[in-house]
């Protein structure tokens, strides 16, 4: 029965996602822009690499340069994450579907579950096709899937986007409207979290936040530096993120009135 | 069978619905009826599980609303018209929702050919008219062939075709034996549908009565008079057993409908009349005197709905 109920609301919840028009956008976007801005840095750092200090030569990363242009791209999934969960309040539908399903808890993981899988094949994809054409991009400098720590930043990177959008869920379940939640999680994304990674004084803290920790696993060649956690270490506390964002969506879902 | 019981719902310092109790029957249509703000859209969002009620209960066929498998095969709503994805095609809306109780496909086509929506069933819901909406919306509360339905308001925005539709329908429904519950702020829409009435006013129950006794109680008849010798016209009409109330213009309002008797009485006092004309007070007035107490928000200049305040608490249950 509990099962029965599951596998309904995820064929409703694939329904929904499916029929309309930002999924598509949203997604395509993060593809074509991830792998442009990738293919772009990666034949710009081909031209100059002569011109590198030795010091940056040593620790070359191809892997690393070929996801530039993630940072670009995640924000895409970031309006992917929230279109998904507000696209229920700002047209009214929430009150429809929660009458349809009035178990909140498989309404919102239900949903979550097949945007978050959605998410998750866009990104592997995504992370695959951007390595390999910025590889090709890179020319003699490239690095193969068979290098140490390659294929695992390479399915990190997949992992990343899946992760970013479905903070982005959690987080729009808190906030139900779509420009709180774009005018939060864009700019923080963009500017704040950067800023706050590379300043010295709100590094120790900054270096925690989700897409800074997160990305640590899309690097392949090690870097010299006093970061606390490893690759995938950096992953787990993004999913700790992730985590506190849904327990939080989920508590204010089954508390508040739907609307 | 909808069970109220004792529902109640604050926000902050407001009470929005204040103790609710009552049934609402298989059978008949039922009329929810209030003026506007006073609750009654809280009321069916919270019997649907969408709001928390602050105290209080509400059972379906003696179930709490979560607790149903596939609700949608046992209560079907619609609250408003324009709760829909507006990119998302009137097929694939009702697909969904179809698909999250366990409904059949070819249920979507079914609903959609009874509401007169197969043309545009592949078309983004953003361009329907209110009217469409609507229909997209009943079409939505019938996918599961409920046993119980509730409409918000149906009748609001629709022409009268779509009206006379709606109403035939609700009593299709009820007569194969479904709960219809409809809620309205007009009492001419429900004297025309509803065979019960649960009216509320500021959250309160101020009467769960049938139609046919509400219309006996409140359908008053009564005779207009006017006269330059008020004070002498209200102690012929005392004396003969006749109770008049002053209307607020000044003439008179005595009860019944028997002009011919106040004429001829007041020609034997040789009392001038400068007019006597029998009236009906309609059900809208009932209405409004049973409610006038509980209105929130009084617009300024229509403050007296009718100035008889002999009865005012009648019908009261």
């Amino acid at each position: 029965m509990t099962s029965d109920r599951v596998t309904q609301t995820l064929r409703s919840e694939w329904t929904k996602i499916r029929s309309v028009s930002s999924t598509g956008w949203t997604l395509s976007v993060a593809v074509v822009v991830t792998i442009g801005i990738g293919m772009l840095i990666a034949a710009l750092t081909r031209n100059q690499y002569d011109s590198l200090p030795i010091q940056e030569r040593l620790t070359f990363d191809p892997t690393f340069i070929s996801f530039a242009g993630m940072t670009l791209g995640q924000l895409a999934m970031v309006v992917f994450g929230v279109l998904v969960v507000t696209n229920e309040y700002s047209t009214g539908m929430i009150r429809v579907s929660l009458a349809a399903v009035p178990r909140r808890g498989t309404f919102l993981f239900g949903k979550i579950a097949v945007a978050g899988a959605l998410a998750l094949l866009v990104g592997m994809v995504t992370s695959f096709a951007t390595f390999f054409l910025g590889q090709a991009m890179l020319g003699p400098y490239r690095a193969g899937l068979g290098d140490p720590g390659v294929l695992r930043a390479v399915v990190g990177g997949g992992l990343y986007l899946t992760l970013i959008a479905v903070f982005s869920m959690g987080v729009a379940t808190m906030l139900r409207s779509p420009l709180l939640s774009l005018g939060i999680l864009m700019p923080f994304f963009f500017l704040i979290s950067n800023i706050l990674a590379a300043v010295d004084t709100t590094k120790k803290v900054g270096q925690y936040l989700p897409d800074q920790a997160g990305s640590r696993i899309m690097q392949a060649v090690p870097r010299p530096d006093d970061t606390p956690y490893g690759p995938w270490g950096g992953l787990g506390i993004m999913a700790l993120w992730v985590i506190a964002a849904l327990a939080g969506g989920y508590a204010l879902l089954r508390h508040r009135d739907a609307q | 069978m909808i069970e109220l019981d004792g529902l109640t719902k604050r926000y902050g310092e407001k009470v929005a619905v204040d103790g609710l109790t009552c049934t609402v029957r298989p059978g008949i249509v039922t009329g929810f009826l209030g003026p506007n703000g006073a609750g009654k859209s809280t009321t069916m969002r919270m019997i649907l599980g969408l709001d928390h009620p602050t105290a209080g209960d509400v059972r379906i066929d003696g179930s709490r609303y979560e607790q149903l498998t596939d609700p949608l095969t046992c209560v079907g709503a619609l609250l408003d018209a324009k709760a829909m994805h507006g990119g998302r095609s009137a097929y694939n809306h009702l697909l969904c929702l179809a698909q999250s109780n366990g409904i059949p496909r070819a249920r979507v086509g079914e609903v959609l050919e009874t509401v007169g929506l197969m043309a545009v069933a592949r078309q983004k819901a953003k361009g329907f008219s209110y009217g469409m909406s609507q229909r997209l919306g009943i079409a939505a509360a019938l996918l599961g062939d409920p046993r119980i339905l509730m409409f918000d308001e149906p009748v609001n925005g629709l022409d009268p075709e779509g009206i006379h539709w709606i109403r035939n329908l609700m009593r299709s429904l009820a007569a194969q034996g479904r709960t219809v519950f409809v809620s309205s702020h007009l009492m001419s829409e429900m004297a025309q549908t509803a065979d019960h009435l649960i009216v509320i006013g500021q959250g309160r129950l101020l009467a769960d009565t049938s139609m046919a006794d509400f219309i006996r109680r409140h359908a008053r008849s009564y005779v207009r008079v006017r006269s330059p010798q008020r004070e002498r016209l209200l102690d012929a009409l005392h004396e003969a057993g006749v109770t008049a109330v002053e209307a607020a213009d000044g003439a008179l309002e005595a009860e019944g409908d028997k002009a011919e008797q106040i004429g001829e009485l007041a020609a034997g006092h040789g009392i001038v009349l400068h007019e006597l004309s029998p009236r009906q007070a309609s059900l809208e007035e009932a209405f409004m005197r049973l409610t006038a107490g509980s209105v929130e928000y009084h617009a300024q200049s229509a403050a007296a709905p009718g100035n008889w305040g002999a009865d005012r608490q009648g019908g009261t249950a």
